[in-house]
């Protein structure tokens, strides 16, 4: 199962966590700091998943934002992957320009992030479906 | 597409970030915040009550500030009333707040509970959704309580929505996971199963998981959906990729869901039904086939999407590992794959192929790839990669290509990252036991091992090179010149003096016939590396003096003479002090011939297990060491109490002596080091021996018996409660048959690792036998916030008054945990109830009349006296309640049959309560004079 994920930009800041187990706040903190040197120090050609712990972290670089997935030893790594790019084609659809948008609608990421992801397992793969919701949220708030 | 919508622009919010943003140093963050944080109270404080709207956006700011990673500890009533609102994105916000920073032990659970069951009840699927994500989030013991029985109506019910559906599956998943006995499945089990054939591929996506987990914790009950995951796979792998619309990815149809029911097949052996199997068959082959076909797009995301869906077939394919033809294709696929530009596919390719190492159908397929391996561990440029290299020669590893693969790894060593040094030397050392054919070669490359990265060494390699050493005597004459050579070195590591002493202290007689290396000689080249030593090294090669005068009575004068100087028999250190004084007194003092039997060389050491495995193992986990090096272990589990993998009495004394300070590295306690030192339980298959003549040893931890007289007249509750660990039982007896379910929850966020438990039948349970009681083995980690549980069969062969005991040991944080409870098995779980007269009953009563045969107590009440009580007390204590027999309709009385596999023993019981006295008088009658007195014990303390 997916235990966390992360988005975090080049400079090394947690843009947006979200947890699947319980872990207390103080160990997120040095649990990040690992995670995103771990991730941030390697290079384009090394491969995309690295063993930290008893996780599994399967991470992927777009331009500035890196996003980073904490999975457990027997989750499928391109499975996930493939999700983290699915969720960012979401995002794209979505905000239209995502980097920018992600820090002023944390709250709407999330929404996403639970439409697909639930409990540390996928819900929803189909875009139209995970933005479903959201999209309504919109409308009703506009009106 | 909506950019950001504005409508509900919370103008303060966007400003505020942008503050955030644009802070230029932490501590300007800190105070903007702080200052955000002041405003906000005073806010929530103030006279004015907020509307909606304002606490909406002072709570999401909140929001913001926690996901800064801030602690934040106001706000959380604001939240919950968001809940209650009927605006759908103040509720919204208010669910996200709870969901991210509510934990499960908050007192605002009542309320929270409480908008949930509305929303619930509200039939409005938006609503709907929020609460069961928000359940599913927080997943409290209290939720579960609430709403355990309502999620598996709502996830079944036709007319919920898909929506709904997907997200009720996922929460009742939570829920189980939290609090599997409160989330009973028995009557839904099916129809959760046939979501699996739900057309909505959202549905089953969410669906699959929840069935993957019950069928981990449950496979019979949910057994059916095995041929519902195959045909559903099949229908997804043959069909073209435009009929499945919006679950295509990049032209490949639904690769998650593909992925998710490959796993949930990995649940169970391969399907029994011919057809079935057929037809998985036929999938696997396609899904093989369609990697050797032209890709659909050139995108990355279509391969990668296709080879996930490929990684988990093989997996499958290598779960059951029956399958000859599949097996050998996927190790070809993934052969391709191990030259492929993409390193992801690379890595991947090189760990599946570890696991495809050890079948027997594809082991030789395997070996083909070792010059791409190697060249692999070569030249990759990412370490993560070339330590799945070396993961892989080492799993592929055999007699025929050993040398080679050692060889490998050897040079591989000189340049490897320190990150994974340790683990290579290991590797290394147990594959040169385990595959030497001639010892010389075994002792080369130990040492060689210890030259090249000898801080990596661990003690488990040194004691084990040596343990071979003494055990085969046409290796001792090699390995004493080879030591000898090696310590020439004018650099060399601590490690190597350390063999390089024991060694020569035993077998140096073997080469002191060659004037280059005579007796003085030898000791002339230890000695010139004592100083650089470290006190342990140092103390090893005093014993190391002390043996040459044994063996070389020309050099004991100038032993004698070093022993006596200051820096020896003077050394701060006590135990070099001491070894200095008492050596040099033994070897004045002592005959030859005493001489010659104190420092005799070393018995042979009884063939173990190698501590080096137990090493590995205990750094990669049970899973890591290819499964036929575990030989050692299978023989190891002793069947003393039936403890299954573990033999259970030897983990007591392992870990007891392991508490003591650890062995200095010394001639004479070395040969028990290895075994007490790296032992888990599994090893000691010595210690089991010895012990097995004697007993079970007492666990040294006191015995806690708190919760043991709870349930005499119950089976099922909470045993043990502290902060870190509940113990919950669940009991179930048939005439002398018993199976025992424990629960063990982790209540902290933290996991457990070595978890370990080991029932104990002390005394005459075990010497008569009177109970056997099996444990089936449980993971050694419980995850922070899981529930681990143990099955017990209970076999009662003949009456018992004492009690199993049940030892828990785990570490905690950085702190082992020892905890002996006393296990509530009692003499009555073996009763059957038997129904009689009045008449009968006296009968009976009247021929059990020898003294000895009756036990009786009268005692104070300590609990209620309302006979209703007192009649579901005796109605759990599994005896017939008798009504109208005796002439006191105040008296209670009883009967039963002790059902043991070696006799069964009627028994009777009368219960005679005086409310005015508030006392008790007690009397038992059985065929056997200990059950009544034991009984009689028991009970007493009952009512």
């Amino acid at each position: 199962m997916i235990k966390f994920l992360l988005m975090v930009n080049k400079q090394g800041q947690t843009r947006l966590s979200k947890y699947y187990e319980h872990i207390d706040l103080a160990k997120r903190t040095s649990l990040e700091v690992d995670v995103i040197k771990g991730c941030l120090s390697r290079k384009k050609e090394e491969c995309s998943f690295v063993e930290y712990k008893d996780y599994k972290l399967v991470y992927r670089q777009y331009a500035s934002l890196f996003i980073m997935v904490g999975v457990s030893e027997n989750e499928n790594e391109l499975a996930v992957y493939e999700l983290v790019q699915n969720f960012v084609e979401v995002l794209d659809k979505y905000f239209s320009r995502v980097f920018n948008q992600i820090m002023f609608n944390l709250d709407k990421v999330h929404i996403i992030l639970d439409e697909m992801i639930l409990n540390g397992h996928i819900v929803e793969t189909n875009k139209s479906r995970i933005l479903a919701p959201l999209i309504a949220l919109d409308k009703m708030a506009e009106s | 597409m909506p950019a950001v919508s504005k409508g509900d622009g919370m103008r303060g919010l966007a400003v505020f970030i942008s503050d955030i943003r644009n802070c230029k140093s932490k501590e300007a963050e800190i105070k903007r915040i702080n200052k955000e944080l002041a405003n906000i109270r005073s806010k929530f404080k103030g006279d004015k009550a907020l509307d909606g709207y304002s606490k909406k956006k002072y709570v999401c700011k909140l929001l913001f500030i926690f996901l800064l990673g801030h602690d934040i500890d106001f706000g959380h009533m604001e939240a919950v009333n968001l809940l209650s609102s009927n605006k759908y994105t103040e509720k919204q916000i208010g669910y996200l707040f709870i969901s991210v920073l509510v934990n499960s032990n908050s007192e605002l659970i009542r309320l929270i509970n409480n908008a949930i069951k509305n929303d619930l009840a509200s039939r409005n699927p938006t609503f709907m959704c929020l609460a069961l994500h928000c359940i599913a989030n927080v997943g409290s013991r209290e939720m579960a309580e609430a709403f355990a029985g309502e999620i598996p109506r709502i996830l079944v019910a036709g007319d919920t929505m898909d929506s709904v559906k997907q997200s009720a599956a996922l929460c009742l998943l939570r829920l189980y996971k939290t609090s599997p006995d409160l989330v009973l499945m028995g009557e839904w089990t099916s129809r959760v199963v046939h979501l699996l054939n739900d057309q909505h591929m959202g549905v089953v996506t969410a669906a699959i998981s929840l069935i993957t987990c019950l069928s981990q914790k449950n496979p019979d009950e949910f057994k059916t959906c095995v041929s519902l995951a195959v045909s559903r796979l099949s229908r997804i792998v043959s069909s073209a990729s435009t009929d499945l619309q919006d679950y295509t990815y990049y032209f490949v149809p639904a690769p998650w869901l593909s992925c998710k029911l490959l796993r949930l097949l990995q649940c169970y052996p391969p399907p029994e039904d011919g057809a079935v199997k057929g037809r998985l068959v036929e999938c696997l082959e396609t899904i093989l086939n369609k990697a050797q076909e032209p890709p659909k797009s050139k995108k990355v995301q279509h391969s990668n999407a296709k080879n996930a869906i490929l990684f988990e077939a093989i997996s499958l394919i290598i779960h059951y590992d029956s399958e000859p033809n599949l097996l050998v294709r996927a190790c070809n696929q993934l052969g391709q794959f191990l030259q492929h530009r993409e390193t992801n596919l690379r890595y991947l390719a090189l760990e599946s192929m570890c696991t495809l190492a050890s079948s027997e159908f594809s082991h030789e397929a395997v070996k083909t790839h070792i010059e791409t391996v190697i060249n692999a561990l070569k030249t990759e440029r990412d370490v993560s990669v070339r330590q799945r290299a070396a993961d892989l020669l080492y799993a592929m590893c055999d007699r025929s290509n050993a040398k080679q693969i050692v060889a490998e790894m050897l040079s591989y060593l000189e340049t490897a990252d320190y990150s994974i040094r340790e683990e290579m030397v290991l590797k290394v050392a147990i594959l040169a036991e385990k595959y030497a054919v001639d010892y010389s070669w075994y002792v080369d490359t130990i040492l060689n091992l210890i030259r090249i990265a000898g801080d990596y060494v661990s003690e488990e390699v040194w004691y084990r090179v040596i343990q071979i050493v003494i055990n085969r005597d046409d290796v001792q004459g090699y390995a004493a010149k080879t030591v000898f050579e090696a310590l020439q070195a004018p650099a060399c590591h601590e490690n190597m003096v350390k063999v390089g002493g024991y060694i020569l202290g035993e077998f140096g007689n073997l080469i002191a016939g060659d004037p280059r290396s005579s007796p003085l000689v030898q000791f002339n080249l230890l000695h010139s590396k004592f100083h650089l030593c470290s006190v342990p090294t140092r103390a090893l090669l005093l014993s190391t003096y002390i043996k040459f005068i044994n063996l070389f009575p020309e050099t004991k004068a100038t032993i004698q003479e070093v022993l006596r100087c200051d820096s020896q028999i003077r050394n701060s250190d006590v135990e070099l002090q001491q070894r200095a004084v008492e050596y040099l007194k033994l070897s004045s003092v002592a005959s030859t011939d005493v001489l010659a039997t104190v420092l005799e060389e070393m018995p042979p050491f009884p063939e173990r297990e190698s501590s080096i495995l137990a090493k590995l193992k205990k750094k990669k986990g049970p899973g890591a060491v290819s499964t036929d090096l575990d030989e050692g272990k299978r023989e190891g589990g002793g069947d003393l109490n039936g403890g299954g993998e573990r033999a259970p009495d030897t983990s007591v004394i392992a870990a007891s002596n392991a508490s003591t300070p650890s062995p200095s590295a010394d001639l004479l306690s070395l040969r028990a080091a290895p075994s007490i030192g790296s032992a888990p339980p599994s090893t000691g298959s010595l210690l089991v021996d010895v012990f097995s003549e004697v007993g079970p040893a007492v666990p040294t931890s006191r015995v806690n018996d708190d919760g043991f007289l709870r349930f005499v007249c119950k089976n099922n509750g909470v045993l043990f409660e502290n902060q870190l660990l509940q113990i919950g039982i669940k009991s179930e007896y048939r005439q002398n048959l018993g199976e025992m379910y424990l629960f063990y929850g982790n209540k902290t966020s933290v996991q457990f690792v070595n978890f370990t438990t080991t029932i104990s039948c002390l005394g005459d349970l075990h010497a008569m036998p009177q109970l056997n009681v099996q444990a089936k083995p449980v993971d050694p980690i419980v995850e922070g916030g899981a529930q681990l549980q143990q099955v017990l069969n209970i076999e009662c062969l003949s009456d018992f008054s004492d009690a199993p005991l049940l030892n828990i040991r785990f570490r905690y944080g950085g702190a082992q945990q020892n905890l002996t409870l006393k296990l509530p098995v009692t003499i009555n779980k073996f009763f059957q109830p038997t129904e009689m007269g009045s008449q009968d009953f006296f009968q009976r009563w009247k021929q059990l009349s020898l003294p000895q045969q009756e036990a009786q107590k009268i005692f104070k009440a300590n609990h209620s006296m309302d006979s209703e009580v007192l009649k579901a007390k005796l109605l759990g204590l599994g005896m017939a309640l008798l009504e109208n027999v005796d002439p006191n309709p105040e008296n209670f009385v009883c009967a039963g049959v002790v059902q043991t596999k070696a006799q069964q023993m009627g028994c009777l019981l009368r219960l005679e309560p005086n409310a005015q006295a508030q006392m008790y008088r007690l009397t038992l009658r059985s065929s056997k004079d200990t059950v009544s007195k034991r009984l009689c014990e028991l009970l007493a303390e009952q009512f």
